[in-house]
């Protein structure tokens, strides 16, 4: 099963503070491979925070076609970072030319865009990106998108950070998710390393979701094109939240709803039963069935943790205004931030939301019996 | 035989025929229990002959002979009175003395069961063992990387809905402007198909009636019964377990201007109204009630006069093309009940289940479609209908679920599979399978005759003659005589039993594979088949 830390700060903090977490949570993933976003970054793109930033792995001649892509629509280079790798790879991990992290300016044509079609080019192009680095085996995209970095490979997480040498002063993020990956699948497929990522909503999972089919189906019939790819069955999650403000402009809130229904009387005795009747009937297919912890984060930077209906995957949120911790076990969280007040540790049960807003005041829980937000 | 009988070409012998009466002439006393309970008259006394030897044993005594005569159970061999094998004779035997046996080569009778003309026709099932249903396995099993949940501890929700359920887009929309949004069901996803009051008996309908009834309101499982087409006695019209009963519209239209009558006195809506433009017993052939069903009160239900055979047509008259008469038909029958119902078609399996699918998903008061494949039973059709005609309804299902995927449109017309559903006794095995390949729900019919009330057909052309009124079980009888040997009582508590068990079956296959929040509906990842072929067609996996 695999293990999830996430963490927000005031503070800009290093990936490396996600890696000794999953690190201390060891037993629960076997070294298979690691996956972490960033997003609200300090550090030089700070000064950049509407720049899109390109993230992915490249070979030589990736990066070139890369190159002559970016340019042909219009995007120049604005900031990069250059990760040096040292001259052999740890056992395991397989030797890369490039990884890249790149911020561009926009083209002067995309000047005056409305928000929602320059989100929908941006992702456009990643898919692009995707499909051709897919089609030469010479391009692994992950994100490009503003204010987002996002990285995977395979290899113990904490090896791999140290290889990237994540703990350099440029990289630092606000917002950290990070997943240690226990490989269920045999061959590992980058694409099917959490967190996943869709127009500023990213998820990630431990636990396996046997709704898949379903769910996938659904997604996929729904003619947008980012519901794609689907390398594993917790992509689902990342593309139902989106499905949630993007097509049905609800909040956090009524994720639960379309994920893990209320059932009877609880339903009928709900303020919005007659709302809640028809999410669950009409979203009949996203319906999930876990046994699933869901970490995601939000394009507003809040971080939320769910379960599925079952509750069998343990779950854990804590810290002090300031900082807080989402782990999928209670030592990871000991580890990054020792220093709060254990008693107030929350852990979700199957009825509940608990949400980190981006101020990082407190922890709110959200209980599904609660009434909803008016919708947005 | 006796030497001077002529032989015709239909002159048969016992050995000709499907069914041999084995009798015991040790054991039988003569009661005559056999002779009287036998549906056909297949067996009568028989008043025989026979020589006793008695050689001498000594040269000077004369050898001699007696003849005597003995009386017995002698088995016609006459067409028309075959034997059915239906083993009524073995169940009353206070003394095992008479068995039914099936003739192991193919029978004669069946090249001369056409007299004057009249091609076979019966009641029952299509007598074919195999199935693919019965092949397909559930393969994907949680176990380590996943806990398997307790079937018998953990909460299930098993539910499906029957209605034309909107996008989630268009029905919140809908929502914040307190628009009309079709009806929608939430029922249980195992429904006792349209069997019709005058197809069976009163005593079974009452009893299924009941158990239904018992099942909602005492254990809270919402199942639902369809009436099957010729009406509903008026006094379940105008009681509140109306709400439980699918009133069933077909090409004959039979009880239904009792229904239309019946509407302002109604305390509740019927669940649904199903349009039957066909079913897989005899697609493409109209319903059938013969003569000697038609009594008083089932010409008196269905608003004709007693005694004649009902064919109803194998179209609906008014029907004109698709997109018209059926659009026009959901709508009329919507409009009656103030749009508060769901109204969906029924059809058989075919190659041509697809067109109707399109079309109902293009007409936005269509509330769902049933599709009957061809292992369908039914009271009375031509044999040959029966045998021969139709598609089998797992690749006929999986067709439309996977069609209304591309479209997008996969929750929003449920599918309903019938047809053959547990004929071999694995009904709660074939209905997931079916669920899994992407029906919201199944129909059954044959099962629960079987297990609910007794009957005896199997899938070898056992008794299968519920077409002529004389059920030995007192299913399909409109005989009193024959059907007080059914209590309703009993019935209702074997459909009560029978969904228990299937409850508590479906949740065995379902928890296995970590599905408890929501019905596996097209959940194809957990099917697979040890057939190459049939895995290709159906997408599901192959494994050996
Ligand atoms: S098996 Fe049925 S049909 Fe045959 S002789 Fe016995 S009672 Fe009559
Ligand atoms: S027992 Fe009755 S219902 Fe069953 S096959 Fe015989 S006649 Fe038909």
């Amino acid at each position: 099963m695999c293990r999830l830390f996430a963490i927000t700060s005031d503070t800009p903090l290093s990936p490396m503070t996600a890696m000794e977490a999953l690190d201390v949570m060891r037993e629960g993933h076997d070294g298979s491979g690691v996956g972490i976003l960033l997003r609200d970054l300090g550090g030089p793109f700070e000064e950049m925070k509407d720049a899109p930033i390109l993230s992915g792995i490249f070979s030589e001649s990736g990066i070139k076609r890369l190159d002559t892509f970016m340019m042909g629509i219009g995007f120049m280079t604005k900031y990069k970072i250059s990760i040096k790798l040292p001259k052999t790879a740890p056992r395991g991990t397989p030797r890369r030319d490039v990884y890249l992290i790149r911020a561009y300016e926009y083209p002067e044509e995309w000047e005056g865009l409305t928000q929602a079609s320059l989100q929908d080019r941006l992702m456009n192009i990643r898919l692009k990106l995707r499909e051709m680095g897919e089609e030469k085996e010479d391009m692994i995209v992950f994100s490009f998108w503003p204010d987002v970095i996002m990285l995977k490979e395979i290899g113990d997480p904490m090896t791999v950070g140290r290889y990237l040498s994540l703990d350099r002063k440029e990289l630092q993020a606000r917002i950290i998710m990070a997943q240690g990956r226990q490989n269920t699948n045999y061959a590992i497929n980058l694409y099917a390393c959490h967190p996943f990522f869709i127009q500023g909503y990213s998820t990630m999972t431990n636990g396996e979701n046997t709704a898949f089919i379903p769910n996938k189906e659904y997604l996929m019939s729904r003619g947008f094109p980012g519901y794609s790819g689907f390398q594993s069955d917790s992509e689902v999650f990342t593309h139902i939240l989106h499905y949630l403000y993007n097509s049905l402009e609800l909040g956090i809130e009524a994720y639960k709803h379309v994920i893990t229904p209320l059932q009877g009387d609880a339903l009928e005795k709900h303020p919005d039963a007659a709302l809640l009747r028809v999410l669950k009937h009409s979203c009949r297919r996203l319906i999930i069935d876990g046994p699933n912890c869901v970490i995601g984060c939000l394009p507003d930077k809040k971080l939320f943790m769910v379960q599925d209906r079952k509750k069998l995957r343990p779950g854990v949120v804590g810290g002090r205004p300031g900082m807080y911790g989402f782990s999928s076990e209670i030592c990871g969280l000991d580890a990054v931030i020792p220093d709060r007040d254990k008693s107030k540790d929350f852990q979700p049960m199957h009825l509940d939301t608990a949400i980190v807003g981006p101020d990082r005041q407190e922890v709110s829980i959200c209980c599904q019996t609660d009434p909803l937000p008016l919708p947005r | 035989m006796l030497p001077n009988r002529p032989i015709t070409p239909s002159t048969l012998s016992i050995k000709d025929l499907l069914w041999q009466v084995l009798w015991n002439k040790d054991k039988c006393t003569l009661c005559g229990q056999c002779t009287a309970v036998c549906p056909v008259n297949a067996i009568e006394p028989g008043v025989f002959q026979k020589r006793l030897i008695e050689p001498a044993l000594n040269i000077t005594e004369k050898p001699g002979n007696v003849y005597k005569v003995y009386y017995g159970i002698r088995q016609k061999t006459d067409p028309a009175y075959a034997c059915i094998g239906c083993g009524m004779c073995s169940l009353v035997c206070p003394n095992d003395a008479i068995l039914p046996s099936k003739n192991e080569e193919n029978d004669k009778l069946r090249l001369h069961i056409d007299r004057g003309g009249q091609p076979r026709k019966r009641g029952g099932r299509r007598n074919v063992k195999d199935g693919i249903l019965d092949q397909i396995k559930f393969i994907r099993i949680s176990m380590l990387t996943d806990p398997a949940l307790d079937a018998g501890r953990h909460e299930f929700e098993l539910r499906t809905l029957l209605g034309r359920v909107l996008s989630p887009e268009k029905h919140l929309a809908l929502l914040k402007e307190n628009g009309w949004a079709p009806p929608v069901r939430e029922i249980y996803p195992l429904m006792i198909g349209g069997m019709s009051f005058g197809a069976l008996s009163p005593n079974m309908w009452e009893g299924l009636q009941m158990g239904v009834a018992y099942l909602n309101e005492e254990l809270g499982m919402p199942v639902r019964i369809c009436t099957g087409e010729g009406g509903c006695p008026p006094r379940l019209l105008r009681s509140r377990f109306l709400k439980y009963v699918i009133l069933q519209i077909a090409s004959g239209y039979f009880g239904w201007d009792e229904i239309i009558h019946a509407i302002p006195h109604m305390k509740e809506d019927p669940c649904a109204i199903e349009i039957k433009y066909g079913q897989g017993a005899k697609p493409g052939d109209g319903g059938l009630l013969m003569w000697y069903k038609v009594n008083k009160l089932i010409a008196a239900i269905r608003g004709v006069p007693p005694g004649i055979s009902l064919p109803s047509p194998p179209t609906h008259q008014t029907q004109y093309s698709i997109e018209e008469s059926v659009a026009k038909m959901i709508l009329s029958m919507s409009m009656a009940w103030g749009f508060r119902v769901p109204v969906y078609p029924k059809i058989s399996g075919s190659s041509t289940s697809l067109a109707v699918l399109n079309n109902i998903t293009r007409n936005p008061y269509a509330a769902g479609l049933a599709i009957d494949g061809e292992d369908g039973g039914t009271g009375a059709a031509f044999n040959i209908s029966m045998n021969h005609m139709g598609h089998p309804i797992a690749s006929n299902i999986r067709d439309c679920y996977l069609n209304l995927v591309a479209l997008g449109k996969q929750n929003e017309v449920p599918l309903f599979a019938g047809g053959g559903v547990g004929k071999n006794g694995n009904l709660a095995a074939n209905a997931a399978a079916l669920i899994m390949l992407g029906a919201s729900g199944v129909q059954m019919g044959k099962y629960i005759m079987q297990a609910a009330a007794g009957c005896l057909g199997s899938e070898s052309d056992r008794c299968n003659i519920c077409n002529i009124g004389n059920c030995p079980k007192g299913i399909t009888s409109q005989d009193p005589r024959l059907y007080r040997r059914l209590d309703p009582e009993d019935v209702a508590q074997r459909v009560v039993d029978v969904y228990l068990s299937f409850d508590t079956e479906l949740k065995k296959i379902v928890a296995p594979l970590g599905r408890s929040t929501s019905l596996p509906i097209g959940m194809s990842d957990a099917l697979g088949i040890a057939d190459h072929h049939a895995a290709e067609r159906l997408r599901i996996q192959y494994v050996v």
